[in-house]
């Protein structure tokens, strides 16, 4: 990667993570990947100099660093060859906290932030569920207000990272039915709840999948689950703002990662067509090799462009307020589309290059390559990306 | 035992990891647009001056840890990656990029002395070498220099009384010495084992004091004593030959005059 125009903090995060991320070599990701364990002691180490609280403000412990920071954070370790897995240990923890720590009670920072930070507790964000999907305006659970003031939550979420290994969880409901409210974008609350498996009424199931199988993702049930009134996030029926401002930053990340993820391959499969010798001359003297690779290359270097400009106009838009959400939106969804499709591009062309090998486990390609597909559908799909530029940019009628 | 104030001279070097290559004029390696590091020896004196007094193993405790280098404007980056580590404030002694501002060890150890002076330092730690030239000359020079005891390729720094017990690794084992303060330690790889810094300390960093100054400040000019006449790459390594089974591989080291 082209490292000119990027600040000294960037850099700063860029060497440092990639000295921690260097303790955890292929071999252990590719373990984790087959075992479908947990990678705890990354989790760990990446807590334990500091780094789960780069965007978290400095009077709760963080660092107080942006989202440029925390976006190049994320690339560098999709691209230490940890992949999404190591990516997913953490990310929650990174942006799932921007509303808590934004809006949060002085008790629920208090309580919450400093363990998120340290490692002790980690989060998980829980907005998707199985009959919403992208529509998450529609979304059913329901947290039924009792009469002590606490909450009966009842519903189902899906596609919950982490949720097996999580403490917390930031939690989306609705508080006031569809019906009853002016516009759909109200009646929604955000929750900062315990995940207490003791506690009837939560139940949680593994889903098996294709990539970053060291990262549980799940299906949630809640039934009639009690969670006190202290729980709450900012203003009741007011939870859908909150969080759409955290999506802007999520995109930036998610992109930050797919591009990691593509320079890994893209780096790999250069490797391996310049040592790779086959009619007594390496492959990589072959154009059909090089330069499906060389257009890869440019593909991530514009990626990358689009994604710290996102990043850089959503840093700047908390000082500058003349900078419109929609122009960040606009930026974030760019950067997320651009990203996804460069690393996929990149991850293919990587076991392509390898050809038999590349479909080896100990290549590690075939493992980015699966998971390069989180980004191009995660946290939202390319088609709906293409509907908002279409509407927000191009003016069109809207098609849904 | 008075309270240390420790100075840890540190460099910048092209990073361990890097294969460095010579450049066209045979002047020297190549350096621009090579990624570059603390010299890893370095790092280690950083670590051991701060786990002296996160430990508390300096019965007058630690009053100061001071990180200086004297190399081009980047060198700066090194000297907050020591501060990130623990060092409480540094010290950049600018010099010129590229070969005239290259220093020679003499000229780094009469700089050191002067820093010494001027900042009170009652023990100087630093690597037994820098890995970009391996001279490993600047601390036995700086104890000359100073009058001061020196303990080399330590691997082992004990506090015992008043005086410091450093464990020296030497052919064929290692030699205890034991002197009183002040004076100079160089570090060996088996000292300890260099912390990561930690992103608030990184932060942190950004606002400790970096003072700079200039050779001439400190009352040093640049001599050079010697004048580098050619770098070559070293020759390429002849390829092995391959042996059948033991047998073969015996005849063969016979025929080699080997056995």
């Amino acid at each position: 990667m082209e490292m000119t125009g990027f600040t000294e903090n960037q850099l700063t995060v860029r060497e440092a993570v990639g000295a921690v991320c260097s303790r955890f070599p292929n071999t252990y990701w590719q373990e984790r990947d087959q075992t479908e364990q947990d990678p705890k002691d990354f989790h760990a180490a990446m807590a334990k100099d500091g780094w789960l609280g780069i965007a978290l403000p400095v009077r709760l412990g963080g660092s107080g660093l942006g989202i440029s920071e925390a976006t190049m954070m994320m690339q560098t370790i999709t691209e230490s060859g940890a992949g999404m897995a190591g990516a997913q240990a953490i990310h929650a923890n990174v942006y799932a906290t921007q509303p808590l720590a934004k809006l949060g009670t002085q008790e629920q920072l208090e309580s919450t932030i400093p363990n998120i930070i340290s490692g002790r507790w980690r989060t998980c964000f829980g907005v998707t569920e199985p009959n919403t999907g992208l529509d998450t305006l529609r979304l059913r659970t329901v947290a039924k207000k009792q009469d002590d003031g606490s909450y009966s939550v009842t519903g189902q979420k899906i596609w919950i990272t982490c949720a097996q290994v999580a403490r917390k969880m930031i939690l989306l409901a609705r508080t006031t039915p569809l019906e009853e409210v002016k516009k759909p974008s109200e009646g929604l609350s955000l929750f900062c709840i315990d995940l207490d498996r003791d506690v009837p009424g939560l139940d949680m199931r593994k889903i098996k999948k294709m990539g970053g199988r060291a990262i549980d993702a799940n299906e949630v049930f809640f039934d009639n689950y009690k969670i006190p009134a202290n729980t709450l996030v900012g203003n009741e029926n007011q939870g859908f703002k909150i969080i759409i401002h955290g999506m802007n930053a999520e995109r930036c990340l998610l992109a930050g990662e797919a591009l990691g993820l593509g320079y890994a391959a893209l780096k790999r499969a250069s490797e391996y067509a310049r040592d790779r010798v086959v009619f007594q001359r390496p492959i990589g003297m072959n154009q059909g090799i090089a330069h499906p690779l060389a257009d890869a290359y440019m593909k991530l270097e514009a990626a990358k462009l689009a994604t710290y400009h996102a990043a850089r106009l959503y840093d700047e838009s908390q000082e500058d307020k003349s900078i419109r959400q929609d122009t960040i939106g606009v930026a974030a969804n760019s950067a997320k589309y651009l990203a996804g499709e460069a690393a996929f591009t990149a991850c293919e062309r990587a076991v392509m290059t390898h050809g038999g090998m590349g479909y080896a486990m100990e290549y590690d390609v075939e493992r980015w390559l699966r998971d390069c597909l989180v980004p191009r559908i995660a946290p939202v799909s390319r088609e709906m990306i293409m509907n908002y530029i279409s509407e927000k940019v191009l003016q069109l009628p809207r098609s849904y | 035992m008075s309270a240390l104030r420790i100075l840890v001279p540190v460099k910048r070097v092209i990073d361990y990891a890097v294969k460095p290559r010579v450049n066209k004029a045979q002047t020297g390696v190549e350096t621009a647009g090579v990624k570059h590091s603390m010299n890893p020896f370095d790092e280690l004196s950083i670590e051991e001056s701060v786990r002296i007094r996160e430990k508390k193993r300096a019965p007058g405790g630690v009053e100061d840890i001071c990180a200086i280098s004297a190399g081009p404007a980047k060198s700066v980056d090194i000297l907050r990656t020591a501060m990130a580590m623990g060092a409480d404030r540094a010290i950049h002694v600018e010099t010129a990029d590229g070969d005239e501002g290259a220093l020679e060890p003499l000229t780094v150890a009469k700089m050191l002395r002067a820093v010494v002076d001027k900042e009170k330092s009652n023990l100087v730690i630093l690597g037994k070498q820098s890995i970009d030239d391996d001279a490993a000359q600047t601390g036995q020079m700086l104890a000359g220099l100073l009058g001061w005891p020196q303990a080399t390729q330590a691997s082992r720094v004990e506090f015992k009384g008043d005086s410091i017990e450093v464990t020296k690794e030497v052919d064929g084992g290692v030699e205890t010495v034991r002197a009183k303060l002040p004076m100079v330690i160089t570090t060996d790889l088996r000292l300890n084992e260099p912390r990561y810094a930690s992103l608030p300390n990184i932060m942190k960093a950004k606002k400790k004091p970096l003072v700079k100054m200039s050779l001439s400040d400190l009352g040093v000019a640049n001599e050079r004593k010697l004048k580098i006449i050619k770098v070559t790459e070293p020759a390429p390594r002849q390829g092995g030959g391959k042996v059948e089974d033991v047998d073969g591989m015996i005849s063969k080291l016979k025929e080699l005059g080997a056995l």
